[in-house]
């Protein structure tokens, strides 16, 4: 009887042969290759977690090395996973809205109550809606901010400034500039309209759509951060809309004239958790990662990381008193007062946000 | 250069391949085109398959289901802004193909007739230098020229021609510029590569004949460059089409173009099939131009 050799592939269905193919080659062209050595992290991350000096410490205590990817934006994350084999990922900064919505794809894992000290984080965050999900924890917030209002104090009046419908102002005609990200921006216009981030509800986007266009007339340029903050260095805007803390913070030691404040309306609030993949090999060493950024220590060095600054999470996070000054650290009460925990949009509706602001772009 | 120059010319015969291709009893060219071709398949053919094949699936609740139908297709044709991405992406490419050869062709042909010989290879080299600064850096370079309180309106300011900044950055004209900034140095390699190939004498018998500079220039050079100027305009266009960091930066978002409505899909849905339609839509842009220019394309003649 002749025996026919059956490859392996042939088991195979189509969808498993691409994504074993799109894994194997993700594996070894995405990650360095020392990444697939004993004794890393990999982490995929905010630009603000590349940064060395936070790093640093936690390879040297442990004495393993940390490979971390940047990213922007869920969806690109998002794509990368899909493209990952199983285990090459441990640890992942999100933006912390996103959490349910990754949560329940099954790729997060549940952590433990001491991972986090949760007594020291800021009750607004700790107690958001998309921090616990059916009263698990998948991604512990570390770092948060607000968006509002960045702006060039020389030719912009404060008072101006915070006022929610700056962007409709013809005295800044042409001088406006947008963040790059349709989610706040979209509902930074429904607070201006009087809604509530968290109530905005599909029906409201057509209104919402109709005052985005009409801004349009005003705006010089959209972009994201790095742009908004050459715009309005370079003086070819006076104004970002979006922007904030983590726009112009780094920039204020060269810039005196550069300034950020929230709207009236309220703040929206924005912050990003940090988790460990479900599929992680090594989920001891990214517990102890996620306690040592959620530390007093981290925290202080997260807040100020190069990329972007920002507030820790943590309010015992160490901070000398210049920085806490360029975080406005003492505004807080006040800001988290009167701002506003984002909207958790289904995907139907966070698509259709993005077709208006595609549209808006194009107006 | 010269087709009877080069062994693998696109218009060799095949019995000078045949003749010219063994090598201890190997048929050479067949062999040597092996991993090209492999390469070709592995990373254009398999993804283009790929891509094709996904632009009929659809992203449901954060993950891609294989649900095989035309409504991405439909949702692009709907949409008025995607469309005019795609159109706003083929008048900046034109614009930016047609200013690039008017700027490069003139700089070919002086260094091509003008030039000693012995500088052509100093200026050539002078000219490519653009190509040495990283792309992202070149279009932020350019922002600090172009910006309210940059070097053109600092510079028409102070001497008193303008007294309000000339809005010049974020804008269609400030992509354009920065490609063209780009493009100009490949067009001007490829048209003078083409130049130097068309023998003196064919100038200097038309001269002979009566013709005057203009009648050479029309009558003979130009015809026979027409080989450069289509293969750095098509490549041009290709790389110009397919470009998200020179508008992204220069146009500030002002106005989308069709790779910038791709990026939009992917790192913010990571909605891979409609990210794909509007792939495979520059991708029949991109093939229409190229069987327009394929009479042309002559690679062997740069």
């Amino acid at each position: 009887m002749k025996h026919i050799r059956k490859s392996p592939l042939s088991s195979l269905n189509r969808r498993e042969f691409l994504a074993t193919t799109s894994a194997a080659v993700a594996a070894g062209t995405m990650l360095p290759a020392a990444a697939r050595a004993e004794g890393e992290l990999n982490v995929l991350v905010w630009c603000d977690h590349a940064d060395a000096k936070l790093l640093q410490p936690f390879e040297a205590e442990h004495g393993v090395t940390i490979n971390a990817k940047t990213y922007e934006g869920t969806g690109t994350a998002l794509s990368i996973l899909e493209q990952s084999a199983p285990g090459d990922w441990d640890v992942i900064v999100i933006d912390a809205p996103d959490v349910p919505r990754v949560a329940g794809l099954g790729i997060l894992e549940e952590l433990p109550a001491d991972v986090a000290p949760w007594d020291d984080i800021f009750p607004e965050l700790r107690d958001a809606p998309y921090t616990h999900v059916d009263g698990k924890s998948y991604a512990i917030p570390e770092k948060f901010g607000y968006y509002g209002f960045c702006y060039n104090k020389s030719v912009v009046d404060p008072a101006d400034a915070s006022r929610g419908d700056i962007a409709w102002n013809d005295k800044y005609s042409g001088r406006i500039g947008v963040y790059d990200y349709y989610f706040p921006v979209l509902q930074m216009i429904g607070m201006s309209m009087g809604l509530k981030p968290a109530d905005i509800q599909m029906s409201d986007l057509a209104g919402i759509r109709e005052r985005l266009l009409a801004m349009k007339p005003n705006v010089k340029m959209v972009g994201d951060i790095v742009s908004v903050q050459n715009a309005l260095v370079t003086g070819s805007v006076d104004v970002i809309v979006g922007g904030a803390e983590f726009a112009v913070s780094n920039l204020i030691p060269t810039n005196p004239d550069l300034d950020w404040t929230i709207s009236d309306d309220g703040g929206l609030i924005w912050n990003q958790g940090i988790g460990v993949l479900a599929d992680s090999n090594r989920k001891d060493l990214a517990m102890q990662f996620v306690q040592w950024i959620l530390s007093s220590k981290g925290q202080g060095l997260l807040a100020t990381s190069d990329c972007f600054w920002a507030m820790p999470a943590n309010s015992t996070a160490e901070l000398s008193d210049d920085a806490k000054a360029n975080l406005r650290w003492d505004d807080q009460p006040g800001f988290l007062a009167k701002s506003h925990v984002s909207l958790l949009p289904d995907a139907e509706m966070d698509a259709e946000m993005l077709d208006i602001w595609t549209e808006f772009l194009q107006s | 250069m010269a087709n009877n120059a080069w062994p693998f010319g696109m218009n060799s015969t095949a019995a000078e391949i045949k003749e010219t291709t063994k090598l201890g009893g190997l048929p050479v060219t067949r062999w040597a085109a092996y991993p090209a071709l492999a390469f070709s398949l592995l990373f254009f053919v398999v993804p283009f398959l790929i891509m094709v094949a996904v632009s009929f699936w659809q992203r449901v609740y954060g993950r891609l289901e294989a649900t095989w139908t035309t409504a991405n297709y439909e949702k692009f044709f709907s949409k008025s802004y995607l469309v005019e991405a795609l159109f706003n992406s083929i008048e900046v490419t034109v614009t930016t193909t047609l200013i690039s050869i008017l700027v490069a062709y003139p700089l070919a042909y002086i260094l091509a007739h003008k030039v000693p010989p012995r500088w052509q290879r100093v200026i050539l080299l002078l000219t490519i230098l653009p190509f040495w600064t990283a792309y992202v850096v070149r279009s932020y370079s350019w922002l600090l020229v172009l910006s309210d309180n940059g070097i053109i309106n600092s510079t028409l300011i102070s001497i008193g021609l303008i007294s309000e900044p000339l809005h010049l950055a974020y804008t269609r004209g400030a992509t354009i510029l920065g490609f063209v900034h780009f493009f100009t140095m490949l067009l001007t390699l490829t048209i003078y590569a083409s130049l130097i190939q068309i023998p003196q004498n064919y100038r200097h018998a038309a001269a002979d004949l009566g013709a005057s500079p203009l009648q050479v220039f029309l009558r003979i050079t130009l015809p026979l460059s027409i080989p450069g100027v289509a293969v750095g305009a098509f490549l041009t266009f290709v790389i110009t089409i397919g470009d998200y960091i020179t508008p992204q930066i220069l146009g500030g978002n002002t106005e989308v173009l069709i790779p910038q409505a791709i990026m939009l899909q992917v790192s913010r849905s990571a909605n891979f099939p409609m990210a794909s339609v509007m792939s495979i839509a520059l991708m029949v842009v991109v093939t229409g131009v190229y069987l327009a220019f394929s009479r042309h394309l002559k690679m062997d003649r740069v």
